[in-house]
């Protein structure tokens, strides 16, 4: 049978779709050539793809990485664990998490933490900006991960319109509809947006820190987080408040109810004190 | 040729008898003229409400000149820049057309939400003095029960009105508002469907609330608040009781002129606080909120204060789903409890009060003087009572934000107003009730004893006594009656000392020389003692 003569021939010979197959000896050598090429290929393209730090057991640190690891060793250690691997019950490991994530949590003064509690607060930072720089080099040898885009303007040409839009979406139900935060469950909390700069909320949204989701550039793109750090910006902290002198802190009808009883009841009640005091 | 005087003077006088030959108004109008109110601070609590409902009505007429009652989508354009091109609905268009665009219209807007809220917090505190001093027994129940009712309908005036603006925040309370309603057993879903015509949001919501916030429900205002005082008139005020004053009669100012001017400058203290607060406070910037999308809910939503008690009981209540086996089995969901039953409970109980008092008293006599809350240890704190319910529910709408400005876990507030919900109210009314009788005893000690003096007499025997200034003549033992008013109790109300400096911002007379008392002669500076020795000196 046809398909049985098939099943003796060669792959090759078969596509070929030629009867009449080569000698032995010819297949046998091709199938050595074949073999070679294809290993060659393999390696080949392994030796150019993959990373070549990969290749040695001990990579060496750039200078700034060293200086960060210095830093490291001496501060973030204790919950970090050693190279960062995390300590089972204090500190998750920083593999993996990226510039980002060091410069956001250091430069808000949130790492290194005061004690262990429901939430890391925003406090005086420990650390200058050009150590920031150091541990995050050295967090972001270790194994890689997000990473803040240069400048200290990451608004520049934002959209305030799409960025309110973005804003009223994505983040309103935890930091408010004023950017003045909010609460969370347990003691946590989602901060006031009032203190933070235009690197540390694109850090924020890289990294996804403490309860915040990540919003990597798949979801919301590096346009669109300009947008939001615009309106952030520009709209909700130089709004300037048209409405009056006083804006209640902006948390809702909550304190308007408190300035009702506060001003509005008590100044009236002093008035008809006044008034029936004149009979 | 004699010129023909004219008499400014007697113009006024030709005027109103012209006037009263043509409609004969003398004698019902000297009635009215002449009709007497008592005087005291508490009584102008119920203005207060009442001129922030004429700022309520004028304010709002002017918003509706350019206010757009549609749920049609626009895309924005006006002169707030972070708004524009983004797709919203006319309401809301027009709204930040109110805010940014129209002259005068930001602080209309924010007149109108300060006077709502300043309507609301006065009714309030009106019906706390009502509560707390009698004021609604027989035969001022219907009167009572008319004001109760005045909440509730300024509670309705102001959910439509907070709805208007289409705006996140609003949205948000009606999406809360048809929960509400769906919660509703058999009847939910017909309700809701009726309300917003279909399925929430619909496209017709805000011109029926539109309609109902400046027709209906102003009228029903206007109505009730007619009956309201037309009923304080011909029932007459209330007084405390006092020298001169009995249940039969009324002691006070002529309507004309003092009562009337009074009133006239109350009203203008009242706007110029409304206009202070809507130039000075910023109140719900509804162009940080944005267009209502659904999907789009931001932190601290809170109602306005006079719902926040139901938001409340909402956040404290636990999940408690009763599921009634009836065909594929029917769900009563735990919305339902906090939101229509114990609001309905609370229109019950405070409908009913005054005869609910009347029938456990087994008093059915006219009151027409006051009772000072201490003397009616029970209802005060009973009134306590419910206050104490009402601010932790009020509290826990607001416990959000409560939580995070105080650094306290949101889960230990919600358990915090669980418990408290329970155990304050009935802690308040036992701490007013003690209160209330140490008051009262003191009066009776100061009428039995006298005014304390300061002075300390050393006896022979070595004892100390505070001298008392005795209220009655005679002896100073003979104890005086109760009579339902302040007692003195300090000595310059007796003229022992010099009176109170009158005045109240400032002095407006010369402090007197305090009289002396023909029993204390004036205090002579103290005698030289001389030292006692021994009789011999160390040295």
């Amino acid at each position: 049978m046809t398909s049985d003569n098939d099943r003796r021939r060669g792959l090759f010979a078969r596509l070929r779709g030629r009867p009449g197959a080569p000698s032995r000896g010819r297949r046998r050598l091709g199938a050595a050539v074949r073999l070679v090429a294809a290993l060659m290929l393999a390696g080949g393209a392994y030796t150019v793809l993959a990373p070549g730090a990969a290749a040695q057991e001990n990579p060496p640190l750039s200078s700034a990485a060293a200086d960060g690891k210095a830093l490291f060793d001496v501060s973030c250690v204790t919950c970090h664990g050693r190279n960062a691997q995390g300590v089972e019950g204090r500190g998750p490991s920083l593999i993996g998490v990226g510039a980002a994530s060091v410069e956001f949590q250091v430069s808000t003064g949130r790492m290194p933490m005061a004690r262990q509690e429901a939430q890391a607060a925003r406090k005086p930072e420990v650390f200058t900006r050009d150590e920031i720089d150091q541990l995050a080099a050295y967090v972001q040898e270790l194994g890689g991960g997000p990473v803040v885009p240069a400048g200290d303007d990451l608004h520049a040409g934002g959209n305030v319109a799409i960025g309110g839009e973005l804003y009223r979406i994505n983040c309103s139900q935890c930091h408010a509809f004023s950017g003045g935060g909010g609460a969370l469950s347990s003691g946590k909390y989602a901060p006031s947006l009032a203190p933070a700069t235009d690197r540390q909320i694109y850090a924020a949204m890289l990294s996804g820190p403490q309860n915040m989701p990540v919003f990597g550039d798949n979801q919301i793109t590096p346009e669109q987080k300009a947008d939001i750090i615009a309106y952030i910006q520009q709209t909700l902290k130089d709004d300037g408040d048209p409405g009056g002198l006083f804006n209640l802190g902006r948390y809702g009808p909550s304190t308007e109810g408190m300035a009702i009883f506060l001003v509005g009841i008590v100044a009236l009640v002093f008035a008809s004190l006044w008034i029936a005091g004149k009979s | 040729m004699k010129r023909r005087k004219f008499d400014v003077a007697a113009v006024p006088g030709n005027t109103a008898r012209a006037v009263d030959d043509r409609f004969q108004v003398a004698t019902p109008l000297r009635r009215l003229l002449n009709k007497v109110f008592p005087d005291h601070w508490s009584f102008l609590l119920g203005e207060i409400a009442l001129f922030s409902f004429i700022v309520l009505l004028l304010t709002g007429v002017f918003l509706t000149f350019f206010f757009e009652p549609a749920m049609t989508e626009v895309i924005y354009n006006g002169s707030y820049a972070p708004l524009r091109g983004t797709p919203m609905s006319a309401a809301y268009a027009s709204t930040l057309d109110i805010s940014f665009d129209v002259r005068g219209g930001l602080i209309m807007r924010q007149m109108h939400h300060w006077a709502a809220l300043l309507f609301m917090a006065a009714i309030v505190v009106h019906m706390l003095r009502i509560f707390f001093t009698g004021a609604f027994r027989k035969p001022r129940e219907t009167n009572w029960i008319i004001g109760s009712l005045l909440f509730w309908v300024g509670f309705l005036a102001g959910f439509t009105g907070y709805s208007l603006p289409d705006d996140g925040l609003s949205g948000t309370g009606l999406r809360i508002a048809s929960a509400i309603m769906l919660s509703i057993p058999v009847i939910g879903s017909w309700v809701t469907a009726a309300v917003f015509n279909g399925e929430f949001p619909g496209t017709i919501i805000i011109s029926r609330f539109f309609i109902a916030h400046v027709l209906l429900i102003p009228a029903l205002l206007v109505a009730l608040i007619t009956v309201h005082l037309g009923l304080v008139f011909k029932q007459k005020h209330t007084q405390w009781p006092g020298p001169g004053r009995t249940n039969g009669n009324v002691v006070g100012e002529r309507m004309f002129p003092r009562y009337a001017i009074k009133q006239g400058g109350f009203f203008m203290v009242v706007f110029g606080v409304i206009a202070l607060m809507g130039g000075l406070f910023q109140i719900n910037p509804v162009w940080l909120f944005g267009p209502y999308e659904a999907w789009v809910v931001s932190a601290a939503s809170q109602p306005d204060w006079y719902v926040m008690f139901l938001d409340g009981s909402t956040r404290l209540m636990p999940d408690w789903e009763i599921t009634i086996p009836i065909g594929e089995g029917y769900v009563i969901p735990p919305l339902f409890w906090p939101t229509v039953v114990l609001p309905g409970i609370l229109v019950a109980l405070s409908l009913l009060y005054p005869f609910m008092e009347a029938r456990h008293l087994k008093d059915y006599r006219s009151h027409n003087l006051l009772q000072r809350p201490r003397d009616v240890p029970f209802r005060t704190g009973l009134g306590v009572m419910a206050l104490t319910f009402y601010v932790i529910l009020t509290l826990s709408g607001a416990n959000d934000v409560i939580a995070d400005k105080f650094h306290i876990s949101l889960n230990a507030m919600t358990w915090a107003g669980r418990i408290g919900l329970l155990l304050l109210p009935p802690l308040a009314y036992y701490v007013t009730y003690r209160i209330c009788l140490g008051l009262q005893q003191h009066d009776r000690e100061v009428l039995a004893h006298g005014v304390e003096t300061g002075i300390i007499r050393r006896l022979p025997d070595g004892r100390f006594v505070e001298v008392h200034q005795p209220l009655s003549a005679g002896d100073g033992h003979g104890e005086l009656d109760y009579a339902g008013w302040v007692v003195p109790k300090k000595m310059n109300r007796l003229g022992a000392l010099g009176p109170a400096i009158r005045g109240f911002f400032y002095p407006i007379e010369r402090p007197a020389e305090a009289p002396v008392s023909p029993g204390h002669p004036p205090v002579e500076p103290r005698p030289e003692r001389e030292e006692i020795t021994s009789g011999e000196t160390r040295s």
